[in-house]
């Protein structure tokens, strides 16, 4: 299946990467996602923000079927998220994700976490999948890590850990959820650095943060939801500078007050 | 503008530390904790020398008979006259070198699983588990490559309780794993099959799960069909503890954070492989004191094959001392025969704690 995907490489595609149509999910009576659509082209890089319960992380969760929809489409790397498990493996391979409490393997080492997907999963010979997983640390600035437990890392150096094995896979689209929001303040730089490097690479990513100095200097658009739905998508300075929505001028008057 | 120095760090005051400290804190803090610590000194004495005055200095180690017991002390003449029968049971005479080859194979086979990076663990470790129970299997039983066959009721003794837990805990440790995740699947009927496989199992005595497998199973099959005895204590007993075993798996199952299933997820991973080498590791890992304390309970609870006429070791020693040629043997009996389980629960335990040494790699959590 992977050596058929760039065959079937075609310019719309390139247009909607991720094409979300008319999106609604419950979690038993409650409404969280309400009729979302979102085009996301290859190489754009978008951050969503909003207050907390506002549906941001479901939203993205949804992109890779951590969470499952109920309603409307979901179209990634065209192949429609379905039931169908096959379609939902074949897209979480292409499709990495980092969390806002790391969730690296605290029985494996470092190394042991970049490899085990590609090893597992694309079939990659053990050597030569330690080979790019040194090359991906390194990426991150921690080679010297390899051996370590991720319980005997920083919180900063852990997140860019994550980042790092999501990157073995060699995907197609990232995806961030909060990566920064259990860190000291002293490690968020080090993560952000290595997201904003990530960008310059020309990686698809989508982000929901709330640190909006990166939103400024790295998104082509930036998205604000609140209770589940988009409520104003615009491109960064435009979005600070000249919010259109009331609701958007008062959430950043409050997270930019301090 | 002056620099920040952090403070030297100092040692800590003489009189708290080493030997000295220690009974100073917990023995001697105070004229009454002195006091019980002298009484409780006094205890210990008058109870120990008597013990092992009976058990070793007065004792009669060497002879054949009952005439060379003095009653000072402890008559081990009787257990070691009577060792084969605990140790190989009903097992003919000529064919003892059966069994030790056996436990010769076991021992070198555990003994590689004990030491940290013994040479070709791994395979060791497989064969172990499925070539060494086959290779036991045909010396045991006989019947081909011109052994003489020798059937399971002439089994006995700590080679017997040997085979039933080796048995029990290779095949438990297993069907426990697919019962635990059975009973967490989404899958509907699956849960349901294996809740009530767990709750059936663990529900009912194990006295009555080997009664009913020894009187009752009879009844059911067709007339003429003779299922072996050894099997069904086997299956019983497996099946029991298999039941028990999930619901501790189960424990380490539930303590994994839903991080970790959701990264291996995002990973492209599919079931059986996220369980099999992202939660299970982890699960088993925090479980380790539950497993072997179920493995314990299981070499424990063979002694209960005696209700369908099989001679574990405590069955033998129990039957060794009512002949008559040996009178007022009972307490060293049973003594030696409590040793005996002793050190193969003990060693288990150390094993564990020293697995969870070993795997600790610093919880991120």
């Amino acid at each position: 299946m992977q050596n058929t995907a760039p065959q079937e490489t075609t310019e719309t595609q390139k247009a909607g990467i991720i094409q979300m149509i008319g999106v609604h999910k419950w979690y038993g009576e409650f409404h969280v996602l309400k009729d979302i659509n979102l085009l996301v082209d290859q190489g754009e890089r978008i951050v969503i923000c909003g207050p907390s319960g506002s549906g941001k992380s479901t939203l993205i969760r949804c992109i890779n079927r951590l969470e499952e929809h109920q309603q409307g489409q979901i179209i990634v790397d065209s192949v429609e998220l379905t039931s169908d498990l096959k379609h939902i493996e074949q897209i979480r391979r292409e499709v990495g994700m980092c969390f806002q409490h790391f969730n690296l393997f605290p029985h494996l080492t470092v190394l042991e976490n970049l490899t085990l997907a590609p090893i597992w999963v694309r079939k990659v010979p053990k050597a030569e999948a330690e080979e790019i997983g040194m090359k991906y640390l390194e990426r991150v600035k921690i080679p010297d890590q390899a051996q370590k437990f991720p319980g005997q890392l920083s919180g900063g150096q852990q997140q860019r850990v994550a980042i790092a094995r999501s990157l073995c896979m060699n995907p197609n689209i990232m995806l961030f959820d909060e990566p920064t929001s259990a860190l000291d303040p002293e490690m968020i730089k080090e993560v952000l650095d290595t997201m904003i490097e990530l960008a310059e690479t020309g990686m698809t990513m989508i982000c929901v943060t709330h640190e909006m100095g990166f939103a400024k200097t790295v998104a082509n658009r930036v998205i604000f939801m609140d209770e589940g739905q988009i409520v104003e998508e615009n491109e960064p300075n435009e979005f600070f500078d000249n919010p259109q929505h009331e609701r958007t001028k008062l959430f950043l008057s409050q997270i930019l007050a301090h | 503008m002056s620099d920040f120095q952090p403070h030297p760090d100092l040692a800590p005051p003489a009189s708290t530390v080493g030997v000295i400290g220690w009974l100073r804190v917990n023995l001697f803090s105070s004229p009454m904790n002195t006091l019980l610590t002298l009484v409780g000194l006094f205890i210990i004495y008058s109870l120990i020398v008597p013990a092992l005055d009976w058990a070793i200095f007065s004792a009669s180690w060497v002879g054949t008979d009952k005439n060379a017991c003095s009653h000072d002390g402890a008559c081990w003449v009787f257990v070691g006259q009577r060792l084969d029968f605990f140790i190989y049971g009903f097992y003919p005479k000529a064919e003892y070198w059966r069994i030790n080859v056996v436990f010769v194979l076991l021992a070198l086979l555990i003994i590689p699983q004990m030491i940290e990076n013994a040479p070709y663990k791994g395979y060791l470790g497989w064969f172990f588990l499925i070539g060494f129970p086959i290779i036991a299997g045909i010396l045991l039983l006989g019947g081909i490559f011109g052994l003489e066959p020798v059937p399971t009721d002439k089994w006995g003794g700590l080679a017997l309780t040997l085979v039933i837990s080796f048995v029990g805990i290779v095949a438990a440790l297993p069907i426990g794993i697919l019962l635990a995740l059975g009973r967490r699947s989404e899958m509907p009927v699956i849960r349901t099959m294996c809740v009530v496989f767990i709750e059936l199992w663990r529900g009912v005595p194990l006295i009555s799960v080997l009664f009913m497998a020894s009187v009752m199973l009879p009844l059911f099959l067709p007339e003429g069909t003779n299922f072996n005895k050894l099997l069904r204590a086997l299956i019983g007993i497996t099946m029991f503890q298999s039941a028990y075993m999930a619901e501790v798996i189960r424990g380490g199952l539930q303590a994994i954070p839903k991080g970790q299933y959701e990264a291996a997820a995002a990973l492209g991973l599919g079931y059986w492989k996220s369980m099999g080498l992202i939660i299970l590791p982890q699960a088993l890992k925090l479980v380790i004191p539950g497993i072997v304390n179920t493995f314990i309970a299981l070499f424990k609870d063979t002694t209960l094959v005696l209700i369908i006429g099989l001679f574990d070791v405590l069955q033998t020693v129990a039957s060794a001392i009512v002949d008559p040629a040996w009178p007022e043997v009972s307490t060293e009996g049973f003594i030696f025969a409590a040793f005996v389980f002793w050190v193969f629960c003990f060693t288990m335990s150390r094993y564990s704690i020293a697995l969870e040494r070993k795997l600790h790699t610093g919880h991120q959590r």
